[in-house]
């Protein structure tokens, strides 16, 4: 690598190195205001003693029930002529004081029967839990009253049945995390040490399940503040003349078509309260579960986005069923763009098999999802060609016709049927589903073509597997239910993506031969992905080689088998092995494929290639065609039996 | 499916018990004397006794949760001493009237959180995703108490749309439009917090849900979108979504110990808070039992939706 690439390369991993938990939380712009608002509603109950207020309880019964904005009282008085705003003020103390607290015990104490729960297991976890169950199975609030009722009102006492009620969540959420932790080598290597179980649980155990306690507190302590604010409101909570926002609003209750700002006021304040805090957990939440962040790259939308940044090419094979031409697909992720498919041409005629063979990450699944826009978008993205579908632009078409045309005129079988199949609906139904989709036939009739299908893909009783869930069928017949879906409506091409890699070996020809037997009788294109040669020889009649988004190398399977020319060809063959040839050295290709959203000037193989030269990593190189079929992308193709 | 719906039957029976004894409990660890209680502290130690013996306090703990769950079986739940009438009459009652809204609440939350967490998942970070995210904060971040005077307020006291409070019209009243026409505000207070908390929660499943292979194979069969989102999508993120709204019907439940208090609804919540401070203890016994056991029904039918809706899980 030469020093330009290696700093540049230095520079990009700085920049994609995770920054500070805060400075992530601080980028989060709702989060900020709501640190903001906590910050400073805490800032001014603390300094409530020093702020130049009145003293909230001296009654003054001749300025009574002042409005909003009357001189000497900002926010007025209440009924007993006490000054709102210091009222506020002292009370938000209160309630944030009983908010906090009420959270630190059930921390405290749902954490440690977390800990103890998921550390011992066995009879103390079945007890624990089946304690906390029990106490779950009681309505949350209804649970708190009942506390309050044998208590007594009042706001210490509400402060214990808030917490209590809360600490079930702690101890389900720590138990979980730390049974997990407590199988891990870590753990047994301190025991092994001779520390004890105590010493284990406090020193090992507890610093790792801090972070799900931080999130859990941060999530919980708006509700504690709101349900303690309730239990005073409704008179079991603080008592006069102690007062908290929930009591102030109680009170305030009793006034309210008379004094509105009374009630409304402290309603606002628990209301800013709790949602600056709720706005502050939902981005540490964000910040320290990685879970959340890496779903919301992908966004659900029905259609890959088109945004063509060159003209499109003209068609060049009238003949052909489906062509593919100069197709780039990039996925734009953060700031960097990565080049899946950078420029692929391809063409099948009817009736022909054309496979598409290379590694993981090469570019090949991408091209086949491009040609019905089924790459999901974000971050997905079709910057270029086209796809002619019987001289039709797909790229071009409307939203509608695309969806018209899928499953229709072009058909898909993926990779694991498992997968892929609905797990919900039986396979009667999604048979049914694909077949009235496209044609406008009654239902009975879809489900005899449903199970003339399944007779066709070699279904045995295909009448009563109609119910069947794909979960009640073996791999194969999932398979094969997702061919007969791909048949349901004649479709001209199939694009099969690695349709066998999930199954074992004899399911995996049984299925081949099953493909090219309805590939003669309906005369249906197909495009084959796979990264197994073996397949290829068995299947397809032309081959097109992808690496590192591009086609390498084209031409007929035998030919192509037999005389690679692109050196990645060759070692690519030379990767399966085969039967009755023990002697026969397996060579893994060295390196690894470049990452496409760095691709190297020249050709990406060159790194892994024992043939490159010094011209081999520069300007733009050509599939330059030998044949009406034949073509390779390299400057010093390997002649004819020669091995790179 | 039957053997399925039997078994979860039969284990909701230990977790019922399980109530029994924790309300037992509960009541039987009140500090000081029932007796001296009832009859006032200048009472004659024979006639504490006498009390004590009738209310069966002479005997051990496990004898009296024995006795005590010998009458709760026979549908005797004790007398209110405030109201002068049997426990169990009271609470069916003011239960019927709470199921009445928390039920409507449940119908709305459960609507408009889906509604709304289906839009959201299908606009990510679109418009529309951002106002229903901030709506569903705002939601959750309300005091209930407090959202029910605000409407008041706004719909009884300033446009006189809806009435302040109670549950049928005092005169004339007691039909079902009269109902729906107290229960409108109440109920939509109710569900506010509820309805936020589906909406993430959908939000989040139907995200999980169409990042799926299924998805694509659908989408790949050429369904209409309506069909992908409404069937293909809905349907498996509904199976996660069930439980939760089993578990928010505690919350509605309980919750609408304020909303009864602020609109003052005749249900078992106000019931409850009239009952803890003047400490009629049987009432407050008897009505947290049949609430509590009414939830565990309650998360029971949701366990067994959630199996109807999921063949795997048969």
């Amino acid at each position: 690598m030469s020093a330009g690439t290696a700093t540049a390369g230095k520079a990009a991993r700085r920049r994609s190195a995770r920054p500070g938990s805060l400075r992530l939380i601080l980028n989060n712009t709702l989060a900020t205001g709501g640190l903001v608002v906590l910050v400073l509603i805490c800032l001014v109950a603390v300094a409530a003693p020093i702020l130049p207020l009145p003293d909230p309880d001296v009654t003054a019964p001749a300025s009574r029930l002042a409005p909003v904005f009357s001189a000497g009282h900002w926010l007025g008085t209440d009924h007993l002529g006490r000054d709102l705003l210091s009222r506020l003020i002292w009370g938000t103390r209160v309630s944030l004081a009983v908010g906090f607290f009420a959270t630190l015990i059930a921390a405290i104490f749902g954490s440690l029967l977390g800990l103890t729960a998921g550390y011992a297991g066995g009879r103390w976890d079945n007890g624990i839990m089946r304690g906390i169950d029990l106490v779950m199975a009681f309505p949350y609030i209804l649970l708190a009253l009942a506390i309050v009722a044998v208590l007594g009102p009042g706001l210490l006492n509400a402060l214990y049945a808030i917490s209590l009620v809360n600490i079930p969540f702690f101890a389900r959420n720590i138990r979980g995390i730390t049974l997990g932790l407590s199988r891990r080598e870590f753990v047994d290597a301190a025991r092994l040490a001779g520390k004890s179980p105590v010493q284990v649980l406090f020193t090992e155990l507890l610093p790792n399940v801090m972070p799900v306690i931080v999130i859990t507190m941060s999530t919980t302590v708006g509700w504690m503040i709101l349900e303690t604010a309730g239990l005073s409101f409704l008179g079991l909570g603080a008592q006069p003349p102690q007062a908290d926002l929930g009591s102030m609003l109680g009170e305030g209750r009793k006034l309210l078509f008379t004094a509105p700002h009374l009630s409304m006021i402290p309603g606002l304040m628990i209301f800013a309260l709790v949602m600056s805090i709720n706005l502050l957990g939902d981005g540490i939440r964000d910040v320290l579960d990685p879970r959340l962040r890496a779903g919301s790259l992908t966004r659900p939308v029905a259609r890959t986005e088109v945004m063509r940044e060159q003209p499109v090419p003209a068609q060049a094979d009238g003949q052909a069923v489906l062509e593919v031409a100069g197709l780039r697909t990039e996925f734009h992720i953060g700031s960097s763009i990565y080049k899946a498919v950078g420029g692929v041409d391809l063409r099948l005629a009817e009736g022909e098999c054309l496979g598409i063979v290379g590694e993981s990450g090469s570019g090949k699944s991408v091209t086949a999802l491009s040609v019905m826009g089924l790459v999901a978008t974000p971050p997905g993205r079709i910057t270029g060609g086209t796809a002619w579908l019987e001289g039709e632009d797909l790229f071009a078409a409307s939203d509608e016709r695309v969806r018209q045309l899928r499953g229709s005129a072009v058909a898909y079988i993926f990779q694991d049927p498992l997968s892929t199949l609905h797990p919900l609906f039986t396979v009667g139904d999604q048979l049914v589903e694909a077949i009235e989709t496209h044609s406008d036939v009654p239902r009975e009739m879809a489900r005899k073509r449903a199970a003339e299908l399944l007779a066709l893909v070699r279904i045995p009783n295909p009448r009563q597997r109609l119910a069947a869930y794909p979960h009640e069928l073996s791999g194969g017949m999932r398979q094969r239910v997702c061919i007969a879906m791909a048949l349901a409506n004649d479709a001209r091409v199939l694009i099969a993506d690695e349709p066998t890699t999930a199954l074992d070996v004899t399911v995996q020809s049984q299925i081949l031969v099953l493909m090219e037997e309805l590939r003669r009788q309906r005369n249906a294109a197909i495009l084959f992905i796979t990264h197994d040669f073996g397949i290829v020889s068995a299947i397809c009649d032309r081959v097109a080689v992808m690496y590192a988004g591009r086609v390498v190398e084209t031409g007929r399977t035998e030919e192509l088998l037999l005389n690679p020319r692109h050196p990645y060809t060759a070692r690519l063959i030379d990767c399966v092995p085969v039967l009755g040839e023990p002697e026969r050295r397996l060579e893994a290709i060295p390196g690894r494929p470049p990452v496409v959203n760095h691709l190297p000037e020249g050709c990406a193989f060159a790194e892994r290639c024992p043939r490159s030269r010094l011209d081999c990593r520069q300007g733009e190189i050509d599939l330059v065609m030998t044949g009406a079929e034949r073509g390779v992308r390299c400057l010093y193709p390997l002649a004819a039996g020669e091995r790179a | 499916m039957v053997p399925y719906i039997a078994k979860r039957l039969l284990a909701a029976v230990p977790v019922l018990f399980g109530l029994t004894i924790i309300v037992f409990l509960i009541m039987a660890m009140i500090p000081g004397d029932p007796a001296t209680a009832i009859l006032g502290s200048y009472a004659t130690p024979e006639n504490v006794e006498k009390l004590n013996r009738a209310l069966g306090l002479d005997k051990s703990l496990p004898q009296q949760y024995l006795i005590w769950l010998g009458n709760l079986l026979q549908g005797d739940l004790g007398r209110s001493y405030t109201l002068n009438r049997p426990v169990l009459d009271e609470v069916l009652e003011r239960f019927s009237a709470t199921l009445i809204l928390a039920g409507a609440a449940l119908l709305i939350c459960s609507l408009a959180g889906l509604l709304a967490g289906i839009v959201s998942a299908v606009r990510q970070y679109g418009w529309a995703d951002k106002i229903i995210t901030v709506l569903v904060l705002v939601g959750i971040s309300t005091p209930s108490f407090w959202l029910g005077l605000l409407l008041i307020l706004i719909f009884s006291v300033s446009l006189r749309w809806l009435p302040v409070s109670g549950m049928y019209a005092i005169y004339g009243g007691g039909d079902l439009p009269d109902l729906l026409y107290h229960l409108t505000l109440p109920a939509l207070t109710l569900s506010a917090v509820a309805t936020g908390v589906i909406a993430r929660l959908t939000r989040t499943a139907m995200l999980e849900v169409l990042r799926q292979d299924y998805i694509r194979t659908a989408r790949a069969k050429g369904l209409k979108e309506s069909r992908v989102i409404g069937k293909h999508a809905f349907k498996p993120a509904l199976v996660n979504i069930v439980p939760v709204i089993g578990i928010q019907a505690g919350f509605v439940i309980g919750g609408a110990v304020y909303i009864e208090t602020v609109f003052q609804w005749p249900g078992i919540g106000s019931m409850l808070v009239t009952a803890i401070s003047t400490r009629d203890l049987l009432l407050v016994q008897g009505g947290v039992l049949v609430v509590a056991a009414a939830y565990v029904l309650f998360n029971l039918v949701a366990d067994v939706v959630q199996t109807l809706l999921d063949p795997r899980l048969r």
